[in-house]
């Protein structure tokens, strides 16, 4: 055997190939699922944290700062594990999926407030005089005024920490989330063949290159020239 | 309320873990000592090696950035650690663990440099380079301080990120911060110890999560 035959058998063995790819098609459908659900939440939540924000309520923002530094400093895997091994001896049994996407919600969430929170205090004070003085309530002059011009100023760097995060997906292996990286390694373990694995690196390069590539195109697009 | 505290604060068995806690902490840090200056290096490598005047240079450089930025740095330290062995390339660990975190890191460092050197202007190449400094000279003195000083709060935010990943090597078995607490987890059936491993990456990264905000702020008050 060649060195050559050596690398394909031992990473693109075709009977392999054709046993497992149902399994990784499955783990790749359960990770696009989670990944839509984190962005969803966790970009919504975040939105909904900085808006809450810019009404100034001490004790409520003070809570706010408190929730987005920890799960900026957090790994979120230390959050998975402790979630999911230590809520069951208090009575919270949840599902691993359900804990994956929680954690990677409120990691998600705190980015994003923090980025939405810098667009709002970046807008500057004439707008929102302006806003209040045409007979615009704060409410208003945040959903209508601000809030628009803070989303799209946030769209550039909030685009690579969403593609980050959703690839933390991965993680979910660790507590038997059924993603492609736990397909791959559960197939891995049956076979004593490395392809499976190399399936899996594949279906997330395949799954994410045209984001990462998407996200480049965003950068250059949205990138706002502020006079 | 009781059964919380004595779940996820229980002092005792905090006190208990303390020192097999702190031995992971050094091991992280150790750790931190040699991705972050790998991946620095690396990254530093990469963005030259993008802004290359050979077309296929260029391609090649930004086709493995994008590659090692969409493939989950999990994904790589386990295809290196589980699926190399099945080559004959047996990788310790560490090894292991350094090598899938420069692919990575080095990405991320890369691209930020990348923008950086990007946002100093063309006339400072050509006025140093007038002057009479070499290439490496125009680079290493005018172009990249200026750089690093532009793109710093993406330069310390992506370190901490580098930090927090560590944890990742938990999953080979290396025996960082949260692997001593999860297995300090296993064996007292008490999740206290990676409610402490916890708190410990809170102490360590918050000032820096911190530094960051102030310097963003900084930064785009310019």
């Amino acid at each position: 055997m060649t060195a050559w035959e050596r690398f394909v058998d031992t990473f693109f063995k075709p009977a392999m190939l054709a046993q497992y790819w149902p399994d990784i098609l499955k783990g790749m459908l359960v990770t696009v699922e989670i990944a839509a659900a984190v962005v969803t939440t966790g970009l919504a939540l975040g939105l909904a944290l900085a808006s809450l924000r810019a009404y100034r309520l001490l004790a409520v923002n003070a809570l706010i700062v408190v929730f987005v530094d920890v799960f900026r400093a957090l790994p979120p895997l230390v959050a998975i594990l402790l979630i999911y091994f230590g809520f069951p001896s208090i009575g919270i049994n949840l599902p691993s999926f359900v804990v994956l996407w929680l954690v990677l919600s409120f990691v998600l969430a705190a980015f994003a407030e923090e980025i939405f929170w810098a667009g709002i205090t970046s807008t500057p004070k004439g707008q929102w005089e302006a806003a209040r003085s045409t007979g615009l309530s704060f409410s208003q002059t945040l959903a209508y005024v601000v809030m628009p011009q803070a989303v799209r100023l946030g769209v550039p760097p909030l685009t690579n920490r969403t593609i980050a995060i959703t690839k933390n997906t991965a993680l979910g292996t660790v507590i038997g989330v059924g993603e492609i990286l736990n397909q791959a390694t559960t197939a891995q373990s049956f076979t004593g063949n490395a392809t499976p694995l190399m399936m899996g690196a594949i279906a997330y390069i395949v799954l994410f290159v045209p984001v990462v590539a998407l996200g480049r195109w965003i950068e250059t697009r949205f990138a706002w020239r502020r006079a | 309320m009781d059964a919380i505290l004595d779940q996820f604060l229980n002092f005792a068995i905090m006190q208990k873990v303390w020192p097999l806690l702190l031995r992971g902490l050094g091991t992280t840090l150790y750790l931190c000592a040699l991705v972050i200056p790998l991946g620095l290096a690396g990254g530093l490598l990469v963005a030259l090696l993008s802004r290359s005047k050979r077309r296929a240079v260029t391609w090649a450089a930004i086709a493995l950035v994008d590659l090692f930025r969409a493939a989950p740095p999990l994904v790589l330290l386990i295809l290196l650690y589980s699926g190399l062995p099945f080559a004959g390339i047996n990788l310790s660990p560490t090894v292991a663990v350094c090598l899938a975190f420069f692919c990575n890191t080095s990405s991320y460092y890369g691209e930020i440099y990348r923008a950086g050197i990007e946002s100093v202007g063309r006339g400072q190449w050509e006025a140093a380079r007038s002057t009479g400094l070499s290439a490496p000279q125009t680079l290493a003195y005018v172009v990249l301080p200026q750089a690093v000083r532009n793109v710093l709060p993406d330069l310390v935010s992506n370190t901490i990120e580098v930090v927090k990943l560590t944890s990742i090597a938990s999953v080979v078995s290396f025996p960082e911060l949260l692997y001593s607490a999860d297995m300090a987890r296993s064996l007292t059936f008490n999740s206290s110890p990676v409610v402490l491993a916890a708190l410990i990456y809170v102490v360590i990264l918050w000032p820096l999560v911190r530094l960051v905000s102030r310097l963003e702020r900084r930064v785009a008050a310019h």
